[in-house]
């Protein structure tokens, strides 16, 4: 009976336009959480647009400090952006490890995101103590409080990444894959691809337009 | 027990999920992805550091460059795709776009023509003294 009334249905409303009469309901947890986290995503790069915007309109105003030529140095760079590239590659491929629940992959997969963000981390703290040992402190100029708190701002994110993901997986070893540790690994990937997005915007805009002017 | 199945196939898709893929499909995905990324940024480093080019065309081709990548990214790692069961990502993060446009844009355009309007800081401080 009800077979048939759907396939019947299913014929005379290919295209589901009678569709919102028959709302299966609220959609599920995994969407609805998934969703919240990428408005937050968004909102977040909200925030990152205010501190582009400061960058850019503030990139020139050096008061007789360094110009961002003198001191970008584009090899730390380079190997920077191959790390968090790397590293969003392989928070891709714990993600899946996860979601066919393998947990050889999804630890190894972790791992590595671990170490390339440490590295990266590692190098920008160096870059960062090395500038403000030379007096180039966020205190120096206009120019190098925008750029301190602009990147500083995005290595906070992946420090705050970082811990993140060691959470999540001390989670799948005391939990397993449970349908909410997999919700929040779900967040943690968006997390961390969104970062590797506005780190696209950072050397873009701060090293290599700033670094060639 | 038709009628669930039926109801199934009517949800969206969380951001970041896939289409029903095999791994072995996910993973190329990601392999596409992070091939294109790695051509992306190669090439904004190259033309960054190079005197090939015109070199007024540079910053241009960089932002270009820039917002390709962050395309290869929305697709291939964050999975945002035109698809119907798609639809209401692409609307937040449209409007999220128009946000930061509206943001960087006019900032950028207002402080330009501040700059401009300005006399420079020495004659401002005579005028004033």
């Amino acid at each position: 009976m009800t077979m048939t009334a759907t396939l019947g249905h299913a014929h005379a409303d290919p295209h589901h336009i009678g569709r919102a009469a028959e709302h299966p309901g609220p959609a599920p947890k995994r969407i609805v959480t998934a969703y919240g986290f990428w408005v937050f995503l968004l909102s977040d790069i909200v925030m990152f647009s205010c501190f582009f915007a400061a960058y850019a309109v503030l990139s020139g105003q050096t008061a007789g400090g360094p110009k961002g030529s003198e001191i970008f140095d584009q090899r730390n760079v380079a190997i920077e952006t191959v790390c968090l590239l790397l590293s969003s590659f392989t928070c891709g491929m714990a993600s899946v490890a996860a979601d066919v629940r393998n947990r050889f992959w999804f630890y190894l997969g972790m791992a590595v995101t671990c170490v390339l963000g440490l590295i990266f981390l590692a190098i920008e703290f160096k870059e960062f103590a090395d500038l403000v040992g030379r007096g180039y402190g966020p205190s120096r100029s206009a120019f190098l409080t925008a750029f301190f708190s602009l990147v500083g701002c995005h290595g906070l994110h992946v420090s705050a990444g970082v811990l993140w993901l060691l959470t999540m997986m001390a989670q799948v070893f005391a939990k397993g894959f449970r349908a909410d540790v997999l919700r929040r690994m779900m967040c943690f990937a968006l997390f961390w691809h969104a970062l590797d997005i506005i780190w696209v915007g950072v050397f873009s805009v701060v090293y290599l337009l700033g670094g060639g002017a | 027990m038709s009628d669930q199945t039926h109801m199934h196939v009517e949800h969206d898709l969380a951001p970041g999920e896939e289409e029903q893929h095999s791994v072995g499909e996910r993973i190329l995905g990601y392999v596409v992805g992070l091939g294109l990324a790695l051509l992306l940024t190669a090439t904004s480093f190259f033309i960054a550091g190079t005197d090939l080019v015109w070199q007024p065309s540079i910053p241009v081709a960089l932002i270009v460059l820039a917002i390709a990548q962050m395309g290869v990214h929305l697709v291939f790692f964050l999975h945002i795709t035109t698809g119907p069961d798609n639809t209401n990502n692409v609307l937040a993060l449209a409007f999220g776009l128009l946000i930061v446009f509206l943001v960087v844009g006019g900032t950028v355009w207002i402080m330009a023509h501040l700059n401009q309007n300005m006399p420079p800081m020495d004659q401002f401080i005579q005028m004033h003294s």
